[in-house]
Parts: structure tokens; C-alpha cells; sequence
């Protein structure tokens, strides 16, 4: 039954897409996203992916919907057609697809053993994660301790990321012929009352969440990227209720981009000092006497890096957004 | 699998939504469906946290419980943004209280109602 | 099966029901105003519905709890939606439909 639940719900995934390319209005394409979004983490989930699914639904929920509207509000809603030859364009699609459709018989059935992606290093990680570790989350296992260095690269992307947006509509960069003037999260619902009240009420919990999701990810899904981007939603949440110049005052953007890079860092100084402990990069069982509790400490220490970047630099990109005026 | 009608219907309420979503013909239309697309997928994962005993999944609904509703937030505030021309507000924003006498329909609002 | 079970089972189908009868109003009815009603009926009854079947099976665990927590935050958030979705598109000029006896049908005002 949930193999066909899966391939349901895919096929309304296929559908969604249709109609997002479908689209000529922009806005209309902003709503079949949120509705990609829910369907995608409904997916992953039933494929047993909970960690992927809570980044989804982390950051599709809420934020995405937000960054997307507030483009939006930076453009024109109507697409332009044109400019694209549709028989050309036509003709590599259906060539690259029709490769990717004989690439997929290829492929081993969904959840096979003997899968190369179940021989490889997978294997390895499951026994070692109960041995080395001991923590129930694999996921993190992988992510925090064996793929280190690769989460490590992602955190520096993310933070490179917010510095390209910042450097293109950030507060600093100039601002050309766009005077600035209001847009959205400028004012704020402050009229409304039922959704502060409902939204105040709410921002706390957000909080509470991101917190368990921090810091119990090592037993449930979540980490340190799912709790930054919850913390972050419960900000923008907080900007789009009271204006975004409450919301910086929670937070000031000198303080964003100081969290967004010292994440970061606090990430890559654990590296160093292991180092300077005797180990190599990244390998946490020198930080203390006991293997395990070294790694327990490690995970932690990197994890609040993570969600600390994360957090910081998605608020910082609402605030670039927020700020930026209408042509 | 005592709950295998109860995911059954919501699967094809999402199918449903996803055609409203679609159809529209308002642009209203489609944010209804997105916000009802959002209460059925936190019943369908918390349902299915049960047929897969995992107690855990039940996180994942509880987010989507949490933080779906800034989206529709989010589209209230493009909406009145584009009311009200993008003028810059006064900082305490005490005065943008906006009356249902004010609103007319050559806003341009209607043309976006219709969508191909 | 337990009368628990039973109990749960049952539950768990009128929720579905009501869910359905949403979605297809969602779908059916003639404006959107209408549709909100119909899609709320999803929102509220549909979705405590499945969540108390849900509680039943769940017991007195930590699983309950997390249930509770997203019904108290499903019954806050959706009218709050619905608020902010009726103002949007009310402010911008959209009026229900309103029933003209000469033509016999709903019509725009």
C-alpha cells in the first residue's frame, strides 16, 4: 500500500511541475511550489527519509513561500514568453530525456540489497555508527562525524550564498535607480489582530521546536540545518507580523552576520582544534578521554554551528529582500 | 492498517486540491487550495507515522502544523503591498488600517483572476 | 481487535469521510467564498477526527502528546489562514456570489 501511496503522490508531483511550467503567472507558479514542496516531503517520508523530509518541510513551509513572494514583489508577475526557439528546445528535452529513460533500467528495484548504494560505504556506517558513536540517528552519525568534511563544505556554501545575495540586494550594495520604499514584511500585518495574537502565541513553540530539533537530532530527525531554518521561520514569522524593522531589532543584522560566520567557523575551529589535540582534521575523539563522549561532544559542538549559520544567513536574506525596494 | 481508508480519502483530497490549485480561476482560489494542501499532507504524515510505527515521524506534521501558516501570511502581505502601491510607510504604521469601502475592482486584481 | 480498535477504526473512516466531502466541496462549489466553508469542514471536524483515532491508537505515550500539540496548533492556525485568505480577498474587491430570482442562479453582485 505504500508503494502505491508513493507512486500516487509522485505522480502528483509530476503533475504540479506540469502546471508550474504550465504557468504564465508567476504567482500561480509561487503557489504550485508550495504544493511541490508538501508533496515532496510527503515522499520522502514514505521512502524513510525523515531528516530529508523535516529539511523540506523546514524550509518549504514557510520561508521558501516568503523569499519566493518577496522576489516577486521585486518583478513583474507575468512571465514574458518568447526568446527561447520551441522546436530546438523541444528536441534536446526529449533527447535528454529519452536517455534518462534508458538510464533507468539500470537501475537496481528501489530497496534492493544488493544495490551498489547498499554495498558501498553503507555497509560500513550502520555497524560503525552503533560502535564508534552510539547515537540511534545514523543520519547524523553520517553527516556530523563520517562525512564531516562534506558538511563542512555545505555550511561554507551556504554562507557563500548569503554573501552573494547580500553583495547583489543587501543593504551595502548599491541601489541604482531603485529608490527604496515599501515592500514586503516593510509594515507589517500590525492591524490584524487575530494573527498577531495567534502568530505570538505561536513563535514561542517554533522556538521550543527548533530548540528539540537541535539538540535531539541525534535521536530523532533534525540537526543542526532543520533547527537553523526552523528559528529562522519563527523570526520572518515574527518580521511579517510586526514589520521588519521589529524584526531586526531582535536580531540585528550586524549580530545575522556575525552568527552566520561565526557558525561557520565554530564548525571549522572544532577541526582546528582536534589538530591541535593531536588528531586530524575533524576527528573528535581527541577532544576527550572516552571515544564516545569525545563524538557526542564533537556532534554537538558542530551541529549548533550548523543551525547557528543556517539561521543566520536565511534571516539575513529575508532582511536583503525586505529591504529592497521597487523599480 | 485500520487507517488505510483515512489515507485513502486524504490522498484524494489532495488530488482534489491539487485541481482546484490548477483551475483556480482567482488567484485566491489557488492559495486556499495550497493552505488546504498543507492540513492534508500534516494528517497524511502523522497518519502514516502510525502504519510505520515510527513515533518519530510525528515531528515532521508537527513542523508542518507549526510553520504552514506563513505562507498564507506571507500572501496577505504581497497582497496589501500591492494595494497599496508600495508607498513608504510611516514608521509606526498606525494609519494603514485598510477599509472595505476603499477597495474597488480596477485594482488590477482581476486580471490576475484570470489565468491561463 | 480490541473495542479500542474498533473505536479507532471508526473514527478514522468518518474523518476520512469528512475530509473527502471538504475536498470535493473544495472543488465543487460555485465561488470562493463557498469553498472556504467547505474546505474549513477539512480543516476542523476531518482533521480532529483523524487525529483522535490516531490518539486512541497512540495510547497514553509520548506520540499522544505530539498529536495533541498538532491538533491545539491545527485548530489555532487554520481559521487564522482562513482570516487572512477571506481578508486578502475581500479587500481586493472579490464578493461572494449572490442569488438573482429573475435569472434564477447565483450571479455577481
Amino acid at each position: 500500500m505504500i508503494a502505491v501511496l508513493t507512486i500516487f503522490l509522485l505522480c502528483l508531483c509530476v503533475i504540479t511541475a506540469l502546471g508550474v511550467v504550465r504557468a504564465g503567472n508567476l504567482f500561480t507558479a509561487v503557489m504550485l511550489m508550495g504544493i511541490y514542496s508538501l508533496l515532496m516531503a510527503a515522499v520522502f517520508l514514505l521512502l524513510d527519509a525523515p531528516d530529508v523530509a523535516l529539511t523540506e518541510a523546514a524550509v518549504g513551509a514557510g520561508i521558501s513561500t516568503v523569499l519566493l513572494l518577496s522576489a516577486l514583489s521585486l518583478t513583474a508577475e507575468e512571465e514574458h514568453a518568447g526568446g527561447i526557439e520551441p522546436v530546438l528546445a523541444a528536441a534536446v528535452v526529449l533527447i535528454t530525456a529519452a536517455i534518462i529513460f534508458y538510464a533507468t533500467f539500470d537501475k537496481p528495484p528501489l530497496g534492493d540489497p544488493d544495490a551498489p548504494v547498499h554495498r558501498h560505504v553503507a555497509a560500513d556506517y550502520v555497524p560503525m555508527t552503533q560502535e564508534q558513536v552510539d547515537i540511534p540517528n545514523v543520519v547524523t552519525a553520517v553527516l556530523a562525524t563520517f562525512r564531516g568534511y562534506d558538511t563542512l563544505g555545505e555550511v561554507v556554501v551556504v554562507l557563500t550564498a548569503a554573501i552573494g545575495v547580500l553583495f547583489l540586494i543587501g543593504p551595502d550594495a548599491p541601489q541604482g535607480r531603485h529608490a527604496p520604499s515599501g515592500n514586503l514584511a516593510e509594515g507589517g500585518l500590525k492591524h490584524h489582530q487575530p494573527l498577531r495574537i495567534v502568530g505570538k502565541i505561536a513563535i514561542p513553540f517554533i522556538i521550543l521546536f527548533a530548540l528539540y530539533v537541535q539538540f535531539h537530532g541525534e535521536y530523532s530527525p533534525g540537526g543542526g540545518f532543520q533547527a537553523g531554518a526552523l528559528l529562522a521561520a519563527a523570526i520572518i514569522l515574527y518580521g511579517l507580523l510586526e514589520g521588519r524593522h521589529a524584526a531586526a531589532s531582535v536580531i540585528h543584522p550586524a549580530v545575522l552576520r556575525t552568527m552566520a560566520a561565526g557558525g561557520a567557523l565554530l564548525f571549522g575551529g572544532v577541526g582546528v582544534t582536534t589538530m591541535l589535540l593531536g588528531g586530524r582534521f575533524l576527528e573528535y575523539n581527541v577532544l576527550r578521554d572516552d571515544p564516545i563522549d569525545a563524538q557526542h561532544l564533537g556532534i554537538l559542538v558542530i551541529e549548533a554551528g550548523v543551525g547557528v549559520t543556517v539561521a543566520g544567513v536565511l534571516i539575513l536574506i529575508y532582511h536583503a529582500f525586505a529591504a529592497r525596494g521597487r523599480p | 492498517m485500520i487507517f488505510a481508508g483515512a489515507i485513502a480519502a486524504i490522498a484524494v483530497t489532495m488530488l482534489l486540491a491539487l485541481v482546484r490549485a490548477l483551475a483556480g480561476p482567482s488567484v485566491y482560489d489557488r492559495v486556499l487550495a495550497v493552505n488546504m494542501f498543507g492540513t492534508k499532507t500534516v494528517l497524511l504524515l502523522a497518519a502514516f507515522a502510525f502504519v510505520a510505527d515510527r513515533g518519530d515521524y510525528l515531528d515532521l506534521a508537527l513542523a508542518y502544523a507549526l510553520i504552514n501558516f506563513i505562507g498564507v501570511l506571507a500572501v496577505l502581505e504581497f497582497f496589501r503591498q500591492r494595494r497599496w502601491g508600495h508607498v513608504p510607510q510611516v514608521a509606526d504604521g498606525s494609519d494603514m488600517q485598510p477599509t472595505p469601502h476603499a477597495n474597488d475592482r480596477t485594482e488590477g486584481d482581476d486580471s490576475r483572476a484570470s489565468s491561463p | 481487535m480490541s473495542w479500542l480498535d474498533w473505536v479507532s477504526a471508526i473514527l478514522g473512516c468518518l474523518g476520512g469521510f469528512f475530509v473527502l466531502v471538504g475536498g470535493i466541496g473544495a472543488l465543487r462549489m460555485p465561488d470562493l467564498y463557498t469553498r472556504m466553508h467547505a474546505s474549513s469542514l477539512t480543516d476542523t471536524l476531518g482533521s480532529m477526527l483523524i487525529l483522535g483515532a490516531l490518539m486512541l491508537q497512540g495510547g497514553a505515550s509520548l506520540e499522544t502528546l505530539k498529536l495533541c500539540a498538532i491538533a491545539i496548533f491545527l485548530l489555532f492556525t487554520s481559521p487564522v489562514s482562513a482570516y487572512a485568505l477571506g481578508n486578502a480577498a475581500w479587500l481586493s474587491g472579490h464578493r461572494p456570489l449572490e442569488w438573482d430570482p429573475e435569472r434564477e442562479q447565483d450571479v455577481a453582485p
